[in-house]
């Protein structure tokens, strides 16, 4: 079995950033694990400003924001970086496999920093009535089809929610030339940032209805329509009040989940940046939704540290114990 | 004719009212720092948006690569300029930060590329 | 136009269970599907367990066609190489009326003569079932209920038929049928089909293809279930299937274990006229839920990850497995709902029978390949087993579906076995199944099918025509 010092699982803001900040405060053996075939994380995807401003203070795109710490990662070469590896399990005693194209690997480390990310919530776990036709996306995979694949999911679209990927994504399909029929918040106003609601929505003139939810989808093979109906504080159905909108695309974007099944799945408990198993962090997203990538580099460098600080001591137990003997003389 | 804008200058989203006359802003109230002022001013006047958006690519390793503008371009001109990102096909490979369009639209910007492209 | 001894419409598992049955023979045999893949109707929705014989009244056909499935289905997964794991069915009991109805289920069961049923006491229960409501006083234990995967076994069954020489029509919609010279002609939306002999396995749809012949004694009525499935994380909150006491319509709400590792609980039963009304419900979730918690307190909303609807085509209480004498060469096999997985291979050795007597003539073939090699999903494999496996090819290390742990070399395997949608990659390897459903492997696995079908990206359809995934995108046209 393969040792490392220290495991970063995640190569998106929060894993490049522990990595830097792990190598700053002194660590100089660190693996970075990427699923994906590059290292930025969702950030590729979001080609739209907004990013930076705390940290950098400027105003940058997300490949921007991701390309400045690619660059630092890169520039150290006590960080090696494995793409396209996928972790698969992650043990108590800090044994973390991976898979990647030709090789399965076993590490085992001295300390890990989880930083995967979230997801984004489905339509199944908001529990809309109806048929289950193609057209229904999250936000995040319909900007992917847009950004990154050139492909336009749809002409007539629907956003169920308000979080600012909705929002962006509102404006992006403008943009493609497809038309957003209404936002649907079942809240009373927008979970997304202010910026959002001026720059994407307003300058658009997108229709949003507040205290509003989708009853029901339709259509067979492709969606079809929704219904729409007006929700009481409760978030119950407010009788009479549902209205049909043609529509051949549903997107969701109703708030993101921490991603960290293989946290839950190794029994670990999790405690802030630290877990119930010392040597194993957390940070990023992964560990609370943050609406700002700065706040996640932040914590990142944290977490970086707090491995740091964990990898020091395991290397120079003689150090500590040695100065115990020279006082007992 | 008073207007009622949101700044979007910093998170706070400090509620505005503007008055404007032709066109132009007279009197500008609500807002908690200078910024606001120069924001309200700018929403009426000349209201500009950086644009964000991406490109296909030609035999590189990315199929899109994102782009940007340097500068804000009038608001006005927003579709004019996706029509044009539309059309572009980028060949060469370039880093982040590279002009992909230069004085784009006779605009006095340039579209630049957001991530390298191998 | 070449002319089939038989044809078989239909091909979910029950016509592609007898198509496999027959291709043991020297017939020529056409299998007719109206949608894009196989299993896309009834048996897609399936719950894919393997039922003893329990819950059906003695002298049955279906109880009894059961019983026989449950013991023929081990043969055929092991030579099909699709995995059935044997784990047992608890019918859980509350009190003391219970107790009764159960033993009352027993004695009809042994009559069916379903083996090793026992009655288990609240300390079994306790130790065998953890999770199960501690109000619970005992159950009736049938060890032989199992679980499969219900589409791996069509894709399967289909795979090995084609190998012995069965011919198989997709996107072919019967629009008529006409008797002419002791010939079926099958007039489809594909092409024009002649056969000797017609086996109707249409499903939902049997009721209309036996009527185009002139038979209309029976309506098939679709009954529609809802399922809940929950996260693979979940895995373990049942050791066994879990059944309350059996209703008139249905077998309940069940705790269900399945083949992919993910519990399911469900179905609803609710008597519908639309048979294209797939559609769920904020009622039957609920509905299912609380049954559910009945039998396992501990179920989460939280932990739902997928749901859908299945209709069941009812035609009365039993099956129809008959062959018309009306129409000669005609077999109706219809109304046929649960235990329908189960009792498909016996089925397809009856109507196989039915054929003989009706003066087909079975000579066997001198070479007929009943195995077929094992289809690999990580996802059923120890990580030593990935290891090797990786070495040998190294695509399998290249993750595309990271919820549920699907390779690339998977998904390329499927689309050249037979997937050409987005719904035919997800029954058979679980890419999209997962907890993020689809959100971060759709756009890799659109790009795998478009290549390996040579089809345009926006030509990739959730399940056939009408239901494309993208409809548009930059540089597509002339460029």
């Amino acid at each position: 079995m393969i040792k490392r010092d220290l495991v970063i699982v995640g190569g998106g803001p929060a894993g490049m950033a522990a990595a830097v900040s792990a190598y700053e405060n002194g660590v100089k053996d660190i693996l970075l694990v990427e699923r994906d075939q590059y290292l930025g994380g969702i950030l590729n995807q979001c080609v739209h400003t907004g990013f930076g401003i705390n940290y950098f203070k400027e105003i940058l795109t997300g490949p921007e924001y991701a390309d400045r710490f690619i660059e630092k990662v890169k520039n150290i070469p006590e960080i090696e970086v494995s793409l396209k590896s996928i972790v698969v399990s992650l043990m108590p005693d800090k044994i973390i496999t991976f898979l990647k194209p030709g090789r399965l690997e076993t590490i085992k480390a001295k300390a890990i920093i989880m930083a995967t990310g979230c997801r984004e919530k489905t339509r199944e776990m908001v529990h809309i009535q109806g048929t289950r036709p193609a057209g229904i996306f999250s936000a995040g995979l319909a900007q992917k089809l847009i950004n990154i694949e050139g492909l336009l999911p749809g002409k007539e679209i629907i956003v169920v929610g308000s979080g600012d990927i909705g929002l962006i994504m509102a404006r992006r399909f403008t943009l493609e030339g497809a038309k957003v029929k209404a936002i649907i918040e079942i809240q009373k106003e927008t979970r997304g940032l202010l910026r959002n609601m001026v720059q994407c929505v307003e300058d658009f003139n997108i229709p949003v209805y507040f205290n509003h939810k989708i009853s029901r989808i339709y259509g067979k093979d492709r969606v079809e329509k929704v219904s729409v109906c007006k929700v009481d504080d409760n978030f119950n159905e407010i009788s009479g009040s549902l209205f049909e909108i043609k529509c051949d695309t549903i997107l969701m974007s109703v708030g993101l989940i921490p991603e960290n099944e293989l946290i839950e799945m190794a029994g670990v408990r999790i405690d802030g940046n630290k877990t119930s198993v010392p040597g194993i962090f957390m940070c990023g997203n992964c560990l609370k939704i943050y609406d700002l990538v700065d706040w996640v580099t932040q914590d990142s460098f944290l977490a970086g540290k707090l491995a740091a600080t964990t990898i020091e001591l395991l290397l120079k137990p003689g150090s500590h114990s040695n100065t115990m003997g020279a006082g007992l003389q | 004719m008073m207007k009622r804008l949101t700044c979007i200058e910093c998170p706070k989203g400090c509620r505005l009212l503007v008055d404007a006359q032709d066109g132009k802003v007279v009197k500008v109230t609500g807002h908690e720092c200078p910024k606001g002022e120069k924001y309200a001013i700018s929403e009426i006047e000349n209201p500009v948006r950086i644009l964000t958006s991406s490109v296909l690519g030609r035999e590189l390793r990315l199929k899109m690569i994102p782009v940007r503008t340097d500068k804000p371009i009038p608001k006005s001109r927003i579709f004019d300029a996706m029509k044009e990102i539309k059309k572009v096909r980028l060949t060469r490979p370039l880093k982040a930060g590279d002009v992909v369009v230069e004085n784009f639209l006779s605009l006095g910007v340039n579209l630049i590329a957001t991530r390298k492209a191998e | 136009m070449k002319t089939h001894d038989v044809a078989i419409i239909g091909a979910g598992v029950i016509g592609t269970s007898i198509a496999r049955e027959l291709s043991r023979y020297k017939l020529d045999i056409a299998l007719i599907e109206k949608e894009e893949e196989l299993a896309f109707g009834v048996s897609k929705s399936n719950s894919g367990i393997i039922h003893p014989g329990t819950q059906n009244p003695p002298g049955s056909m279906k109880g009894c066609l059961c019983v026989q499935g449950n013991a023929l289905i081990r043969k055929i997964s092991k030579e099909l190489g699709v995995d059935f794991k044997e784990v047992g069915e608890l019918i859980v009991a509350f009190n003391e009326d219970d107790i009764k109805e159960l033993l009352r289920l027993k004695k009809e069961a042994e009559l069916l003569g379903v083996p090793g049923l026992r009655i288990v006491d609240k300390d079994w229960l306790e130790k065998n079932e953890p999770n199960l409501n501690s109000v619970a006083v005992c159950g009736l234990y049938a060890p032989t209920a199992g679980i499969i995967s219900p589409y791996r076994l069509v894709y399967d069954l289909a795979e090995n038929a084609v190998r012995n020489g069965v011919e198989i029509f997709t996107k072919a919609k019967v629009i008529n049928i006409s008797r002419a010279d002791k010939y079926f002609e099958i007039n489809t939306s594909l092409d024009l089909f002649k056969s000797r002999y017609l086996v109707n396995a249409a499903g939902l749809f049997a009721d209309e293809i036996s009527g185009m012949l002139g038979i209309n004694d029976f309506k098939i009525k679709p009954r529609k279930g809802e399922e809940f499935i929950l996260d693979k994380k979940k895995a373990d909150l049942a050791r066994h299937l879990i059944f309350p006491l059996p209703s008139k319509v249905s077998k309940g709400v069940l705790i269900i274990k399945t083949a992919d590792g993910n519990p399911m609980i469900g179905p609803t039963a609710e008597d519908i006229e639309d048979k294209e009304d797939f559609s769920t419900s904020d009622s039957g979730l609920n509905k299912v839920l609380m049954s559910a918690r009945r039998l396992i307190p501990s179920i989460n909303d939280k932990d739902i990850i997928a749901y859908f609807a299945g209709l069941r085509p009812v035609a009365g209480d039993d099956f129809i497995i008959r062959h018309e004498e009306k129409c000669p060469g005609f077999i109706n096999v219809a109304g046929i709902q649960s235990p329908g997985l189960t009792a498909s291979p016996a089925i397809a050795v009856l109507v196989a029978n039915i054929l003989k007597k009706n003066e087909l003539a079975l000579k066997k073939k001198l070479i007929f390949h009943a195995h077929r090699k094992k289809t690999m999903h990580l996802f059923e494999i120890p990580l030593t087993k990935t290891q090797a496996l990786i070495k040998k090819d190294h695509a399998y290390g290249d993750i595309v579906c990271r919820c549920e742990m699907v390779s690339a070399k998977e998904i390329r395997d499927a689309v050249r076995r037979g997937a050409k949608t987005m719904d035919g990659v997800k029954f058979r390897t679980r890419a999209q199944a997962g907890r993020c459903h689809g959100s971060f492997c759709t756009t890799r696995i659109i790009k795998i099918l478009a290549e390996e079908t040579q089809t345009p990206l926006t030509g990739i359809t959730k399940r056939g025509r009408g239901s494309e995934i993208v409809r548009g995108g930059r540089g597509l046209i002339n460029d």
